[in-house]
């Protein structure tokens, strides 16, 4: 109805839908051009990049620049480590989430406004970047993958919104499973947990995203190259080294190539993997968004 | 109110029978929580406590507890520090230009894809505008060294339509609408989630009364989407301003460099640059923790102004 009575507009109208249209897949443009040229340009010669201004498809194809930057360990051991904790740290999160949540979500439990009001606060105040890098040095997790994992495990907001999850969960279900002589650990995993895991996948993406894309800690508690993240190494590669790679276990038989197509590989190399799993995500994450935005 | 001595006694007993009994009950509840709550006192409220440092000299040979005292001592060198006001003024450029250019982005784009009359063309643009979001700072950042530089992409399409090149990522002036470009391309379009949502919630019957009473597309926009936005705009808007002294470090610290330092150092790459590099862990704590207490105050500040003027607030 609303839609049939929209069709017949003024003529004002119909040019603002002609200027919307375009105005919108411009805005699309400018968000996936940058990609589509840092991809072409990895893949051109250095006469290409110099001459054109610009382009989406390469006249000429080399794969120098990624020969180049597999040519050492450097980049694919970072790629290991920031997978290694990616991997490991979304399951440390779920695990602290998980086990936190479920007992705050029952309003039987001694103590819980207190401890709720306190994890709250943690929203608004905290002890900044200095007292936590001195907690995580006096741990003794400074160059350790560790202090890339723990500090990060508990995002507030999350947290909240799994335990009010949970709390939607109709109290019945426990009693029923009670009465048949399940205990609390058994009625978590066997009756929560699968009517949850549409939610928890949607949080094991979130921390999926965030480890893989964490900057900040690595920087302040990893100093051992071994152990740098991907994140790391793109910046050091792209914005302190122009392009060379530090470590120089390089192949220095192959000519190094153009630094242009270098860092535009690096790009590539450290934008791919997200790019790849994106489609798949963008629906769960969409709807983790929602969840949040419901209990606001 | 128990009225006797006697009653007293009878019910705390009975209260810590009560105690007991639940702890029993619950044993295992309890024990879940226990990897959680360590993680909340060790990692959110041990460095509260470290904030301490911040009125001593500290010394990590000492530790916290023999450390000396010093009172306010860092905070008063901070005030009278020269880069106090540079500090200040630059980090409130930044969320100045950030409220008024970053914040209203997502909600114009919602509105302009809500008016997208073709679903599927609506969901493409969707998709693409959402990818920036998921990428890392270092990205982002990659992508505008490389893009932006003298011999970036920019500038040579710049110079083909015979425009000079200009310095993008050196320059001073250009330093701040460069991060506002950059945090509006990356989170503008993913920020119009809440507002599509907010959208999608409103009565369809509003529509078609307005309709009824005569109102055009641009009159159904004025006079029902937007009151249906308000409540979300002034809850994210509240969020905002709790974070004004908060500009991220991450992006500055990656945009920044040593010939744009005048107007790039924010309170959080002081932090960094002082505490980490230069190791003067009392003076820089002092420095967070002036930020925080200012991001609190205006945090609550901007709740209450809210709820004063009829919002429901985040409290």
């Amino acid at each position: 109805m609303a839609k049939s009575a929209r069709r017949n507009d003024t003529v004002f109208s119909r040019i603002f839908d002609v200027f919307n249209v375009i105005f919108l897949a411009a805005v699309a443009a400018i968000t996936v051009l940058p990609f589509i040229y840092v991809l072409a340009c990895s893949f051109a010669t250095e006469r290409e990049i110099l001459e054109k201004p610009f382009f989406i498809i390469p006249s000429e194809i080399q794969i120098e620049s990624y020969k180049y930057i597999f040519s050492s360990s450097t980049l694919p051991r970072a790629f290991i480590n920031t997978v290694y904790i990616t991997v490991v740290g979304t399951f440390i999160a779920l695990f602290f989430n998980i086990t936190l949540a479920y007992p705050l979500a029952k309003q039987r439990i001694m103590g819980r406004n207190v401890i709720l009001s306190l994890i709250t606060f943690t929203l608004v105040f905290g002890g900044g970047m200095i007292p936590t890098f001195l907690v995580v040095k006096g741990l003794g997790l400074i160059d350790s993958l560790w202090s890339l994992m723990l500090p990060g495990a508990i995002s507030t907001w999350n947290l909240i919104i799994i335990k009010n999850f949970f709390q939607g969960i109709p109290a019945e279900l426990e009693e029923a499973a009670k009465i048949d002589g399940a205990g609390d650990m058994r009625v978590l995993w066997q009756i929560v947990l699968p009517l949850s895991k549409p939610m928890l996948a949607t949080f094991a993406l979130f921390y999926a995203v965030g480890f893989w894309n964490s900057y900040t800690s690595a920087l302040l508690y990893i100093n051992d190259l071994d152990k740098w993240t991907l994140q790391i190494m793109l910046r050091q590669i792209i914005m302190l080294a122009n392009g060379s790679i530090d470590g120089s276990e390089f192949d220095e038989t192959v000519a190094r190539p153009p630094s242009e197509s270098v860092q535009m590989a690096v790009i590539v190399f450290g934008t791919l993997p997200i790019l790849c799993v994106y489609p798949f995500l963008q629906k769960h994450f969409t709807k983790g968004v929602m969840v949040g935005a419901i209990k606001g | 109110m128990p009225k006797t001595k006697a009653a007293a006694a009878s019910k705390t007993v009975g209260r810590k029978k009560g105690f007991i009994h639940n702890l029993k009950m619950d044993k295992w509840l309890y024990i879940l929580m226990i990897p959680g709550l360590l993680h909340y006192i060790i990692f959110k409220y041990a460095p509260m406590w470290g904030l301490v440092i911040a009125f001593q000299d500290y010394n990590p040979f000492l530790g916290l507890f023999k450390s000396p005292w010093v009172g306010l001592k860092h905070f008063q060198m901070f005030f009278s520090n020269s880069m106090f006001g540079t500090l200040f003024s630059n980090t409130l450029w930044v969320s100045f230009l950030n409220i008024i250019f970053s914040f209203p982005a997502p909600i114009i784009l919602a509105l302009m894809m809500n008016e997208l009359r073709f679903q599927r063309y609506k969901r493409v643009v969707q998709t693409c505008v959402y990818i920036p979001h998921f990428l890392s700072w270092v990205i982002v950042a990659s992508l505008t060294y490389t893009l932006f530089s003298p011999t970036g992409v920019v500038n040579r399409v710049l110079e083909s339509i015979g425009i000079a090149r200009v310095q993008f990522l050196t320059s001073q002036d250009l330093f701040r609408p460069m991060i506002v470009g950059q945090t509006i391309w990356k989170g503008a379009g993913w920020g119009t989630i809440i507002y599509l949502a907010a959208i999608a919630g409103v009565d369809t019957q509003l529509y078609e009364a307005a309709i009824v009473d005569g109102a055009g597309r641009f009159r159904q926009l004025w006079h029902v989407t937007l009151p249906a936005l308000r409540s979300t705009v002034v809850l994210m808007l509240i969020l905002k301003l709790g974070d004004v002294l908060d500009t991220g470090f991450e992006q500055i610290y990656m945009m920044s460099n040593s010939l744009n330092r005048a107007v790039s150092e924010t309170f959080d790459t002081y932090v960094y640059t002082v505490g980490i590099t230069q190791g003067s862990y009392s003076y820089s704590t002092a420095v967070g923790l002036f930020k925080s207490v200012i991001g609190i105050i205006l945090i609550f500040g901007s709740n209450a102004l809210a709820k004063r003027a009829g919002e429901s607030g985040i409290f």
